[in-house]
């Protein structure tokens, strides 16, 4: 099977909030001295991907956005976790922020990929969370399209998912070729390289493509419909006060306090 | 091109409560737009006309029903056929769809397909000097985004429990069957089976919630809190962790991938606070952190601190809240 895993990469989500900023001119996170990550989705969404290789074989392409320099770290790494190849699409100025340009960009990659049976994304990313790549993927691809997956299986002509859903879980029939997005569960943690494989992927092809030579981005087509007026970081409001002694005490404080607030 | 169209599901046969909370992000744009509010209605069976006449009681007058064996729980390729076909044919300016299991899917797709403006999981709807302004967490919930929607048709997908289901206020209303041709052997998915597993009862809707995290240390813990949960009158959920490790159903997981809970009191326990997981728990009235890293960053989004081992305080709560109930 041909598989593509979509993977983005953004400042660690997990970085202390002293270190979050928003730079007020472009409305972008402020990423110098920040280390990046691959999203936490998209982690899953390779190894999803990698388990099925391992049971049905066939190839692992990882492809991501990004200037040239900061793209290579989540190459090397999806590389090193068993991917077979990477395509970086090289873009000097960053794709606009929303999720449709990015999209936009991911298509015109893929259709110079070419071949594919399948297409992963992670369910979200960390920072946008618009969860909205998949969908417009499958769309533009002609393809089936589930989000929220979290184990695949490869049947006769097709997958059978599982999709998380609101009351529980939903197994669904899926023909190729499909575009998923990927949750994770306790069957998709992502797999740590070891030393040997960080060797291996170090001879493993990558190519870097000019964003300037795929055809179909978001330069050729419509302004997205939407604009990003600002992004602001709410005042905080909560101040914590914590409940000194040991736990005797402190349990006869938090009694109090909740029955003040008629919470008891 | 008129109107704001809300997409109301009732693929389970009655109508989802997040549909009765689009009702809400309608009124907030019909107001200032000077504009019709209508709802397609999909779903299949005689649960169809109850559902009707509850988008009457809340407001929405104008209701085109599609009646259909395929739209039932989780078939979006179904949904998007039919949404595609009616929203074509009534030509709304806006298309308000809740970002459950199937909106979030539906919503972009839709989107593409009627080359609309896009926004979605939104938190909050409005209009500012006459345009659409939408707001949406990123970031984990660190920072607020402000959109300006600029193109008309735009589809815009609300965060479920993000806006109240609003106040009854019935109106006189019509319902017209609108047909729609779904053809079956043409959708590339199809829902073979709906898992029902058992979430802990009404996580959303309590009033007391009792979140466990990885400092739990494994499926033990959660027995605990399911004892102070009990006392408490409250429900259980957890952090991604304990989802991820298996220790609890991942539909317990509260947070941005999760639920999103806003009851008066939350207890988070053994929980670091990843942003992922204060992104579902920032509307909580009043937060309790319980946890043994003085440092944690749960701290600095709860209002009730108590450094510990759970171990010890956990019991301790029980106790003090059976005697002082027994009082």
């Amino acid at each position: 099977m041909e598989i593509i895993v979509c993977l983005k990469q953004v400042v660690d989500p997990e970085l202390p909030a002293r270190d979050f900023a928003i730079d007020p001119a472009t409305r972008r996170q402020v990423r110098e001295g920040r280390p990046l990550v691959i999203s936490t989705y998209d982690e899953n969404a390779l190894e999803v991907a990698l388990q099925l290789k391992d049971r049905v074989g066939g190839k692992v392409t990882a492809l991501t956005l990004g200037p040239q320099g900061v793209a290579g770290d989540a190459i090397r790494l999806a590389l090193a976790m068993g991917a077979d190849e990477a395509v970086a699409v090289d873009d000097p100025h960053g794709v606009g922020l929303l999720g449709v340009e990015k999209a936009r960009v991911l298509t015109a990659a893929i259709r110079r990929i070419g071949r594919f049976d399948l297409v992963l994304c992670g369910c979200e990313s960390a920072d946008w969370v618009e969860r909205v790549v998949g969908p417009l993927l499958a769309e533009a691809l002609a393809a089936a399209c589930v989000t929220f997956v979290s184990r695949i299986e490869q049947t006769n002509g097709g997958l059978l998912v599982r999709r998380m859903a609101d009351e529980g879980f939903h197994q669904l029939e899926v023909r190729l070729p499909a575009v998923l997005s990927v949750t994770s569960d306790e069957t998709n943690r992502p797999r740590l390289p070891k030393v040997k494989d960080i060797m291996t992927a170090r001879r493993k092809p990558v190519q870097v493509w000019p964003m300037a030579d795929l055809s179909g981005t978001p330069a050729d087509g419509d302004a997205p419909g939407v604009e990003v007026r600002d992004v602001a970081l709410p005042e905080r409001t909560a101040r914590c006060e914590f409940l000194p002694g040991d736990a005797a005490a402190q349990v006869a404080a938090l009694t109090q306090r909740l029955r003040d607030l008629k919470l008891l | 091109m008129t109107g704001i169209c809300i997409i109301a599901g009732a693929l389970d046969g009655k109508l989802s409560r997040s549909s009765l909370e689009l009702i809400g992000g309608a009124r907030m744009l019909q107001g200032p737009l000077g504009q019709e509010v209508a709802a397609v209605l999909l779903g299949h069976g005689p649960g169809l006309a109850e559902a009707a006449a509850d988008l009457h009681r809340h407001g929405v007058g104008r209701v085109y029903r599609c009646d259909h064996p395929l739209l039932t729980a989780g078939q979006t390729d179904a949904v998007l056929v039919a949404g595609e076909q009616v929203v074509r044919r009534t030509g709304p300016e806006v298309v308000l769809i809740a970002a459950d299991t199937v909106g979030r899917e539906l919503a972009p797709r839709l989107a593409y397909r009627l080359r609309a403006a896009l926004a979605t999981e939104c938190v909050e709807l409005g209009v500012e000097d006459g345009a659409i302004v939408v707001r949406r967490q990123v970031y984990g919930g660190r920072a607020l985004a402000t959109l300006v929607v600029r193109t008309r048709p735009a589809v815009l997908s609300v965060k479920p429990h993000a806006l109240d289901v609003p106040q009854p206020a019935p109106v006189a209303g019509t319902v017209e069957d609108v047909s729609v041709a779904i053809d079956a052997g043409a959708l590339p998915t199809r829902v073979r089976e709906v898992l029902r597993e058992q979430a802990e009862l009404g996580l959303e809707d309590a009033q007391i919630v009792i979140g466990g995290g990885r400092g739990l240390g494994g499926p033990e813990g959660f027995a605990l809190l399911a004892e102070l949960a009990k006392q408490l009158g409250g429900a259980v959920g957890a952090s991604r962790p304990p989802t991820d490790a298996g220790w609890v159903p991942v539909n317990w997981q509260i947070g941005q991938t999760g639920k999103t809970i806003r009851p008066a009191l939350y207890i988070a326990v053994g929980i670091s606070g990843a942003t992922q997981h204060i992104a579902g728990v920032t509307g909580s009235r009043t937060i309790v952190a319980i946890n043994r890293d003085p440092e944690a960053p749960i701290f600095s989004s709860a209002h009730l601190g108590i450094v510990g081992d759970y171990r010890e305080v956990v019991p301790a709560l029980i106790a003090k809240v059976k005697e002082l109930k027994g009082a």
